[in-house]
C-alpha cells in the first residue's frame, strides 16, 4: 500500500479513535460547560477524521468512502497510536490524555503545513486551527488540576504516570513513516521529540507534576502489530450498527 | 450571490451564509452553476444542512444544474464574516469575534467587565462568556 495511504490512515485513525473516546463523555461530564467542551472537541476530531480517511479512501482508489474505512475495518486494521484508544478513566485522565495528544498533534500538523502533498497540507492548515484551540484548553486544565487540590493533584500525577509510557510511540518511525518522510509527505517523527519534551516540561512544571524518568514506550498501535485490549471493545460500540445491520444507511 | 444572501445559517439564523463567509465562489460553467463552499469547522454538523439549503434556494430561483464544490484551502477564518454579519450577531446577542481573542463588550449592556465561562459553546463556532455588570451569560463567536 502507498506511503500516502498509510500515512492518512494513521492520522485519521488517531482522530477517529480519540474522537470516539472523548464523545463517550457526552452527557456524563462533571459540569455542563465541560460536557459541551468535550463534545465539541470530539466533533472537531471526527470532522478531521472525515478529511483524513476521505483522502485515504481516495488514494486507495477502491471506491470506498471514509465511512467504509471507519466502520468496516476490525481492530487489527486500525493504525492509531495506543494513547488514543486508552480508556477515559476519570475526567483528569481524559484531559491528561488529550493534552499529551494535543501537544503532539499541533506539532505534527504544523510540520504538515509544508508537506509536498497539497491535499495533506490543506487538511493540516484547517485542522491546526482546531487543534491549537484544543491544546489551549487541555493545557490550562492540566495545569489547573495539577496545581489544584491534594486530590486533583494526586489524580493528575497518577494519570501522567499511567499515560506517559504511551507517548513514545508517537515518535517512533517504521518503514511506512520513513517512506512518507522521504516522499516529503510528512516530517521525520523523531525530529518532533525535542520540541515536544520542552513543551511537556514547561506544562508539567506549571502543573506541579513530575514526568516519569523511564522513557519506556508501549508500541504497536500505529503499525497495527498489537493494539491494547481496549480498542476491540471500543469498536463493538462504535461499529455496532454496521455490525448488526451491514450496509445500513439513511 | 444575492440569492444566497437570503439563506440563513441553520444554527445562527440571524446571519446569512454569505455573511458567514463560507460561499467563496459562484460561477456559471456552461449551463451549470458552480458554488464553492468552505466549511467552518471540520466536524460542524450544519455542513450537510447548509449544502441542502443552498441547493434548495438556487432551485427555487429556477437554477437546474448545480454543482457544490467543497474547498478546504485556504481554511475558513472569522475574518471572512461580513460587517453586516458582525453587526447582526451583536444585535442578536452574540459577541462578534475579535483578534484579541475575547469579546470587545457585552452585547446586551456594552460593559467591558467580562469573564470567560468556557472556551466552547452551543455550536463549534462559539464560546461562553458572562458579563459581570449585567450578570447575563452570552455567546462569543470564536476568532479563528
Amino acid at each position: 500500500m502507498s506511503a500516502l495511504f498509510e500515512f492518512c490512515l494513521r492520522m485519521g485513525d488517531n482522530t477517529l479513535v480519540l474522537g470516539h473516546r472523548v464523545s463517550e463523555w457526552c452527557g456524563h461530564a462533571p459540569v455542563l460547560e465541560e460536557d459541551i467542551a468535550l463534545a465539541n472537541t470530539a466533533l472537531d476530531l471526527i470532522g478531521q477524521t472525515q478529511l483524513w480517511l476521505g483522502l485515504a479512501a481516495e488514494v486507495q482508489g477502491e471506491g470506498k468512502s471514509a465511512d467504509d474505512l471507519a466502520f468496516l475495518r476490525d481492530a487489527w486494521d486500525f493504525r492509531n497510536a495506543l494513547l488514543c484508544e486508552l480508556p477515559n478513566g476519570d475526567f483528569g485522565q481524559t484531559l491528561m490524555r488529550q493534552y499529551l495528544f494535543d501537544e503532539w498533534h499541533c506539532m505534527m500538523l504544523n510540520a504538515l503545513r509544508s508537506s509536498t502533498e497539497k491535499r495533506v497540507s490543506d487538511i493540516a492548515d484547517k485542522a491546526i486551527k482546531e487543534a491549537s484551540y484544543h491544546l489551549e484548553r487541555s493545557r490550562d486544565t492540566v495545569i489547573g488540576l495539577g496545581d489544584g487540590t491534594t486530590e486533583s493533584h494526586a489524580r493528575m500525577q497518577a494519570a501522567l504516570d499511567y499515560l506517559y509510557p504511551y507517548v513514545g510511540e508517537l515518535f517512533v518511525a517504521d518503514g511506512h513513516d520513513e517512506a512518507a518522510t522521504k516522499a516529503g509527505i510528512a516530517p521525520d517523527l523523531a525530529s518532533l521529540r525535542d520540541g515536544y519534551d520542552a513543551a511537556l516540561s514547561a506544562t508539567m512544571a506549571a502543573a506541579m507534576l513530575t514526568i516519569p524518568d523511564d522513557k519506556f514506550a508501549h508500541k504497536g498501535g500505529r503499525t497495527g502489530r498489537m493494539h491494547t485490549e481496549h480498542l476491540g471493545h471500543m469498536l463493538t460500540q462504535m461499529q455496532w450498527l454496521q455490525r448488526a445491520y451491514p450496509g445500513a444507511s439513511w | 450571490m444575492q440569492w444566497l444572501d437570503d439563506v440563513p445559517d441553520p444554527e445562527i439564523p440571524v446571519i446569512s451564509l454569505v455573511d458567514l463567509g463560507i460561499i467563496r465562489h459562484v460561477e456559471w460553467v456552461g449551463e451549470t452553476l458552480q458554488v464553492t463552499v468552505t466549511p467552518t469547522y471540520s466536524g460542524c454538523p450544519a455542513t450537510s444542512v447548509i449544502n441542502f439549503e443552498i441547493e434548495k434556494a438556487l432551485r427555487e430561483h429556477g437554477v437546474k444544474n448545480i454543482i457544490l464544490k467543497r474547498q478546504i484551502s485556504p481554511p475558513w477564518t472569522t475574518d471572512w464574516l461580513s460587517q453586516k454579519g458582525r453587526a447582526k450577531l451583536e444585535e442578536y446577542g452574540i459577541a462578534p469575534p475579535q483578534p484579541a481573542g475575547g469579546p470587545a463588550q457585552c452585547p446586551r449592556c456594552q460593559s467591558h467587565d467580562l469573564e470567560k465561562l468556557s472556551q466552547f459553546g452551543s455550536t463549534p463556532c462559539k464560546a461562553q462568556w458572562r458579563c459581570k455588570s449585567c450578570l447575563e451569560p452570552f455567546d462569543y463567536f470564536k476568532c479563528i
